[in-house]
């Protein structure tokens, strides 16, 4: 599947709005470099995801290789290189999130998801990761939910329900 | 939140201000006094106030902004960077979202402000992607000073990382927004000489840049006398963990652990303080025998440890410091950038033996390997970036004073956990 005009439209944007200046190479020119972490969140927006055949497509816009756009989308965090549930569910295993109840919480979610970590559910409907401190210490144990990344907390085993339906 | 002067303006539920609602409290009368003045005398301002950089180093900002070079001296044409630095995941550290949210205004008068004062006319906010919220509100914010002719000549843009703490490191940040694997650069040169696409560059805080704005405002003096020590201003403390009331407090420089601890209901869980981290996951553990250490870079350096981003992790005797250790060994193994092999290699080994302890599963000969890690890696200049040396110091602090525990562990596993 080729990539949708839309989405390419907005890729050559983000490459030419890191010009002039921001972005600028040293010998002034657009260096579409710049936008090649815009450019993976674009497509991860818009597709939930990012697949080979999205890594080749930047790749060809960019002038990069594939390699190259691997090796970033690997190595930053939020960015998917494998498909994402419909739902995503984020939850602080950090340690002002421990104190406050955090491994009951997390133990509670897997065994009603019935995954672990950096997993999605079968029918596709959830994924859940682990992410560090969300900015949420004084609501711990906190999660970031959904497209959106709302933070929800305190939750207590028992909001399990809420956290499901929140992570829309 | 306080009547003090860096986060009054901030509303309980973090809605941020409209331009309208801004101006109305003052907002960019700030901005109007700084360009009346000339950029230096900006940063002759900001050095006798004695703000130091909030980011985790307490660098003095002045100095810092002096680094920069004159515009005209520097080799081809281009354009200079300030980046605002909100790329904040540090376990416990949850201050400069509250910038973000719920005053982006304020960190575009700080950020304008500081551009003045280092001639920059390109300004980036750096901001992590799970602060969807914040980002928006700078978006917006931003749009709505544009429109309004606010910003002058400078160029302000959002962008949103992509993930990983290490994102966070001055060097690795340049790299990231360079479109590369974030692994810190090697200084020299410093980002000053050359930084963002090989022009000079400052990077700073979200936080010491909301504070520009309070001292253009309010003057140098004024400034410094918000501080009970000499460190000037301010801060904002997270404090989280086992208190009744977890919060952000913004208190003088050099408020200590006792007040803000009781301002926030005091230790929770069996209401005996055990130790607490003052900075952060990397800072070093103190004791209840540090209650009274006035909290800045300084002092809080001399007690052992080291006051980084002022968010505090409160750990009552009922909640197992092991248990914290093993988080923050964790993270900080999964958020190595891989470069040096120390960091890569030791970090993992570590956090498997403490998870070994938890589990009940390790040997005796563990210790000795976590004793030695600790001693070889957190010297500075043993790895790359301060990441290794950040995290051995938080487990070199856990092993010399909770070394009871630890043989404790290693007879039976982690038999307090963190119940309440
Ligand atoms: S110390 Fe760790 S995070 Fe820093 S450069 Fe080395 S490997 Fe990367
Ligand atoms: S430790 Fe969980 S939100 Fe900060």
């Amino acid at each position: 599947m080729s990539l949708p005009e839309p989405l390419a439209a907005d890729i050559r944007h983000a490459v030419a709005s890191h010009a002039p200046g921001v972005g600028a190479g040293s010998d002034g020119n657009a260096d579409p470099r710049g936008a090649v972490l815009e450019a993976l969140r674009l497509v991860q927006h818009a597709e939930g995801w990012v697949s080979d055949y999205r890594v080749a497509d930047i790749a060809a816009l960019l002038g990069m290789t594939t390699a190259e756009i691997d090796n970033l989308a690997t190595f930053y965090s939020h960015i998917f290189r494998r498909r994402v549930g419909k739902r995503l569910i984020m939850l602080c295993d950090g340690a002002s999130c421990y104190l406050n109840g955090a491994d009951a919480l997390r133990d509670a979610v897997q065994a009603r998801l019935g995954i672990g970590f950096g997993e999605t559910t079968p029918d596709g409907e959830f994924t859940l990761l682990n992410v560090c401190c969300v900015g949420g210490c004084d609501r711990a144990p906190a999660a970031v939910t959904g497209r959106d990344r709302r933070l929800c907390g305190p939750l207590a085993p028992g909001d399990l329900d809420a956290l499901l339906a929140d992570a829309e | 939140m306080t009547g003090l002067p860096l986060t009054r303006h901030a509303r309980p539920d973090r809605r941020p201000h409209s331009l309208a609602e801004w101006r109305a409290l003052g907002g960019y009368d700030a901005v109007a006094a700084a360009r009346a003045m000339a950029p230096a005398a900006v940063v002759d301002m900001v050095a006798a106030a004695a703000l130091n950089g909030r980011g985790g180093a307490g660098f003095p900002a002045a100095t810092k902004w002096r680094f920069m070079p004159a515009p005209g001296t520097t080799p081809g044409d281009g354009p200079s960077y300030l980046i605002v630095n909100g790329d904040e995941m540090e376990p416990g550290a949850f201050k400069d979202r509250l910038f973000l949210e719920a005053l982006p205004h304020q960190l575009i008068e700080g950020a304008i402000i500081a551009a003045h004062a280092m001639h920059v006319t390109e300004a980036i906010v750096l901001v992590r992607d799970a602060y969807r919220t914040g980002i928006a509100a700078m978006e917006t914010a931003i749009a709505e000073a544009e429109a309004a002719g606010l910003l002058g000549g400078l160029h302000m843009r959002v962008h949103g990382s992509a993930g990983r703490y290490i994102v966070g490191e001055e060097t690795a940040l340049i790299e990231a927004l360079e479109g590369k694997r974030a692994v810190p650069r090697k200084r020299p040169p410093f980002p000053a000489q050359s930084g963002l696409w090989g022009r000079p560059t400052t990077v700073n805080n979200v936080e010491t840049i909301a504070n520009a704005p309070v001292i253009l405002a309010g003057g140098a003096d004024a400034f410094r006398a918000l501080s009970r020590t000499g460190e000037g201003g301010t801060k904002l403390f997270g404090i989280s963990g086992r208190v009744h009331r977890p919060q952000l407090i913004e208190a003088p420089m050099g408020t200590t652990a006792r007040e803000l601890i009781d301002r926030c209901g005091g230790v929770s869980g069996s209401g005996v303080l055990r130790a607490f981290q003052p900075g952060g996951g990397a800072s070093g553990f103190l004791g209840p025998e540090h209650l009274d250490v006035p909290l800045d870079f300084g002092h809080v350096a001399a007690a052992g440890s080291m006051f980084g981003t002022g968010t505090m992790i409160v750990l009552d005797d009922s909640a197992c410091p092991i248990g914290v250790v093993a988080r923050h060994m964790r993270f900080y193994a999964r958020e190595s950038c891989g470069w040096c092999t120390p960091c890569r290699e030791g970090l993992p080994w570590a956090a498997r033996i403490l998870d070994a302890l938890e589990a009940g599963t390790a040997r005796a000969t563990d210790l000795d390997v976590l004793r030695m890690t600790a001693a070889e890696g957190s010297p500075r200049g043993r790895s790359f970036c301060d990441l290794m040396g950040g995290a051995m110091q938080s487990l070199g602090s856990a092993l010399a004073r909770f070394g009871d525990l630890f043989d404790d562990h290693l007879a039976h596993g982690c038999t307090i956990g963190a119940r309440h």
